[in-house]
């Protein structure tokens, strides 16, 4: 199983070496192998899975923290590794007509197929950090994919919004993880469904369900964070058909519906997803109906899917969680075929606005009859799936214990709206009288008008033989969240029944607001003034706010005068340390163990201080320099008398390199000019006088502690048995420390290619500029 | 700063300072030294030839730009740090030792190995900054 998801990594890298030439000629179908094989290979599962037996695999990764690869592969994962590989499959193949050509195509595999197998790995993990690894992975790479056109900004801006928002989320399904795991002790989603009680019983269940409920939101688009999905629709289409519909926005509806059995059944849980997903159903379908772009209808269409998606698990009813699943089935046939088709009419006939567009299966029937076959699957007409799912959806809600009522109003409500986008966006576009400016609009080529229509009549047959996905597929999504799945019948017909009146009373409403309701350019432009009121313009504006106030700090303290940047940070240092010493010291100084004040070291303390003298009233740089330079051969000296002779003879040839560098830059500057007043000098000579002495007390109290001698005796003993050396400076530095010696030479060269890069790539700059 | 006096004392200057750098870069096992004194000792001995004679003449004597010191320093750091894993199937950084002391150099390991390349790292970051600066100065 690993092999499987690794897969469409080890594609990705292949298409690295030979993606070129592999690619860009006529076996641009080949890619589409991948999916497809992988769609095989669960195929083969269907059979254990619908008898119950679900298999378990067990790669160790971190063993240490927890941390392993462990699969699962239950109902609910195998629903999602077919949706990803058969949906994948199309994709792929529609890719390689839809970017025919394109000189980056080889990239766009590789994307995707990282893409798939992140997804693979998301809903096989049985392992929470895993799982979040492999969530990160998808945002990544959906990042990669909205941003494929990247000379375009508006197509780099919504890259980023949608990777800053999934970010978040995944940083919270971390955090959530690691609550979960802090708890149970566990991080495998089976292991911790044994403890079920406990966990929510534990202080923290909220924080932990509060986290989860932030990934699952962000990544499946729910009020308030929907509006990054409107805005991913900058993608090319297939991306837009694959991530934005099918696959990747279910992550959080997978997530959420993978941990209902373990946190589900709580009011809290319960009502927040109803609650949101209500919100998130309501908002987004009638949202959905004044749009004119038909990915931006489309767009809509699926974030009120989503909730939807997400207020059936709220209910937490044995026939919501049925509704869910076989919804999340009907939603991925007809919305990739709407994706499908919406991208063969951008494709052919360059726009996607259903305002100009009308007449087009004169150019283009079968894409018309896919058109035709997603909006009455989507508007819930029989006989298609969606009829099934919209049926399952009012039993849901209708038999729902409060509320049935109200809730069943808002879910025909949404369901009016959608059907009525759906209506717009996929029979709209063909009817009518064909524009002039249309008619030389050419017939699309195969790749382009077959998955959409294949995936169209799959939605009927389904519909038709539900019996096909009842044992295979939905049943085995009830066992794996510990529902009972014995009393599940999928039908067509079930006779007169008050669900029948609502579901009728949805399609004649739907019809009835089609023919009312006109897409025009003045109804988006009446929604869109509201938007200052929405959830992405109050982000925009913080953040506009967070950059004023970033670049505010940054003037404040990173104001480019190198005095301003010491005075702060002895500032700070001062503060920080001298409110610890006041705190918790004693100042007892023990004079009787200071040893005698000898004639040397009178003689190099005289010449110290006189060389600061100097230093402070130098008249000239130089004389400055120099006087440093003193101090240094000073404090060289000292050390000589205090038997530190490696340190010694380090400290005299590091100050005499400082003092030739010291005169290397001071020679080109200017005169030594009195650049600071005298009110600056006193500031600056009480700063140094309190920083001074602060490290003197320091010193002092670092005395008056008793000296731990293990580390220095450890070295002492052993620098000659275990590393030939009688040297310990040096032994430690070549040998017990190697490791950090390494790494300060590593530093030193990147200093030294640092100045050779600033001085010397910029004097070049400098110079092709005035020629 | 070219008077005859300095620039004849620094040619002979020159090659003396070096000797001293590498004896101490040797020593430094046993001895107060090791290759990051002897590097910052064998950079002086250049820079006071590059002041004696001016800097076009002390890198024509090198030969090479300074910077490309760098690279084989750390290398040779590196590999006297991963020998013991390629060849021993010993840890990164374990001292290899020889176990007969050679005339005047005494025992030899991968810890004088080691200090070779901080000496000659430490010779090419300084030179390079010192040569830089000067340069643009």
């Amino acid at each position: 199983m690993l092999i499987a998801i690794l897969t469409g990594f080890l594609f990705a890298i292949l298409l690295f070496f030979g993606g070129k030439k592999l690619v860009n000629h006529k076996l641009a179908l080949l890619p589409t192998l991948i999916p497809l094989g992988l769609f095989v290979y669960f195929v083969r599962f269907i059979g254990e899975v619908s008898n119950k037996e679900f298999i378990h695999k067990t790669y160790e990764w971190i063993p240490s923290l927890g941390v392993n690869l462990s699969f699962t592969l239950d109902g609910l994962s195998l629903l999602f590794s077919l949706l990803i590989t058969g949906i994948g499959t199309l994709v792929f193949a529609y890719t390689s007509s839809y970017l025919k050509g394109h000189e980056y195509l080889d990239r766009f595999y590789g994307y995707l197929s990282i893409f798939m197998g992140a997804m693979l790995g998301l809903v096989l993990s049985d392992n929470l950090i895993s799982l979040f690894v492999f969530w990160e992975l998808t945002s990544i790479s959906s990042f990669f994919l909205i941003g494929f056109n990247n000379t375009s900004e508006a197509s780099r801006k919504s890259a980023l919004t949608a990777l800053g928002i999934t970010g978040i989320g995944g940083l919270l399904l971390l955090g959530g993880g690691i609550v979960l795991g802090n708890i149970s002790g566990t991080y495998s989603i089976t292991e911790m469904l044994a403890q079920k009680d406990f966990i929510q019983g534990h202080e923290h269940y909220i924080l932990a369900a509060c986290l989860i409920f932030g990934a699952a939101f962000t990544k499946s688009a729910q009020f308030p964070f929907h509006f990054w999905l409107p805005g991913a629709m900058k993608a090319p289409t297939p991306v837009s058909t694959y991530l934005h519909s099918a696959t990747m926005v279910k992550a959080g509806v997978y997530l959420l519906f993978r941990m209902s059995p373990l946190m589900g059944s709580t009011s809290f849980w319960n009502n927040t997803l109803l609650i949101v997903g209500l919100i998130t159903m309501v908002y987004s379908a009638f949202h959905s109906i004044f749009r004119t772009d038909m990915k931006g209808i489309l767009a809509y269409t699926t974030i009120s899917a989503l909730g939807i998606l997400v207020f059936l698990i709220g209910l937490g009813a044995h026939e919501s969680y049925l509704a869910a699943a076989v919804f999340i089935i009907v939603h991925a046939l007809y919305k990739a075929t709407f994706f499908m088709m919406t991208g063969v009419v951008d494709h052919q006939a360059k726009t996607r606005n259903v305002t100009e567009l009308s007449g087009l299966r004169k150019v283009m029937l079968p894409v018309a009859i896919a058109g035709l076959l997603a909006a009455i699957s989507n508007a819930g007409i029989p006989p298609s799936v969606g009829f099934i799912g919209k049926d399952l959806i009012y039993e849901g809600t209708f038999h729902f214990e409060h509320s049935a009522i109200l809730l069943t109003a808002f879910a025909i409500l949404t369901n009016v709206f959608i059907s009525y986008a759906g209506y717009v966006a996929g029979i709209k576009p063909f009817i009518g009288k064909l524009p002039e400016k249309f008619e030389k609009v050419k017939f699309p080529s195969f790749f382009l008008w077959f998955p959409p229509v294949l995936l169209g009549t799959l939605g009927f047959i389904i519909g038709l033989f539900p019996v096909l996905i009842e044992k295979s597929l939905v049943k085995p999504i009830l066992w794996s969240i510990g529902e009972d799945a014995a009393e599940v019948h999928l039908k067509l017909w079930h006779g007169i029944t008050p669900i029948l009146g609502l579901s009728l009373l949805t399609i004649a409403s739907g019809i009835i607001l089609y023919f009312v309701l006109k897409p025009s350019a003045k109804k988006e432009a009446f929604i869109t003034k509201f938007e200052a009121l929405s959830p992405k313009s109050i982000l925009e504006n913080f953040n506009r706010a967070f950059s004023k106030f970033s670049v505010l700090w940054t003037r404040i303290f990173q104001n480019g005068y190198l005095r301003n940047y010491v005075s702060v940070i002895i500032l700070f240092l001062i503060a920080l340390m001298g409110y610890t010493l006041v705190d918790g010291t004693t100042y007892k100084i023990d004079y009787a163990s200071f040893a005698r004040l000898t004639v040397y070291e009178v003689v190099i303390l005289t010449i110290l201080i006189l060389a600061i003298g100097l230093i402070v009233f130098a008249k000239s740089r130089l004389a400055a320099v120099v006087a440093t330079g003193i101090m240094g051969y000073s404090i060289c000296l000292l050390f000589v008398f205090y038997s530190a002779p490696d340190l010694a003879m380090t400290q005299f040839a590091i100050d005499t390199l400082t003092v030739i560098l010291f005169v290397l830059v001071l020679y080109k500057l200017p005169k030594y000019l009195k650049l600071s007043d005298y009110k600056m000098r006193i500031r600056d000579g009480i700063l140094s006088i309190a920083f001074g002495g602060l490290i003197s007390i320091l010193a002092l109290e670092v005395l008056a502690q008793p000296v731990n001698s293990e580390i220095s005796d450890f070295y002492a003993k052993n620098s000659y048995l275990l590393a030939h050396g009688k040297n310990v400076v040096n032994v430690i530095l070549v040998d017990f420390r190697g490791a950090d010696t390494m790494v300060e030479i590593s530093v030193l060269a990147i200093s030294a290619i640092g100045v050779f890069g600033l001085l010397k790539l910029r004097l070049k700059s400098v110079e092709r500029y005035q020629k | 700063m070219k008077t005859l006096i300095l620039r004849t004392a620094s040619n002979y200057l020159l090659p003396i300072l070096l000797l001293i750098s590498i004896f101490i870069l040797l020593r430094g096992h046993y001895l107060p030294g090791g290759g990051f004194v002897g590097g910052l000792i064998a950079s002086i001995a250049f820079v006071l030839h590059a002041f004696a004679n001016g800097l076009k003449n002390t890198k024509r004597l090198l030969k090479f730009h300074p910077g490309y010191l760098m690279p084989v320093g750390l290398a040779v750091s590196f590999l006297s740090g991963v020998l013991p894993v390629i060849g021993f199937d010993e840890p990164f950084m374990t001292g290899l030792w020889m176990h007969d002391a050679i005339p005047v150099l005494g025992k030899l390991g991968t810890a004088l190995f080691f200090d070779i390349g901080v000496y000659i790292v430490v010779q090419g970051v300084t030179l390079t900054i010192i040569f830089t600066i000067s340069e643009s100065a």
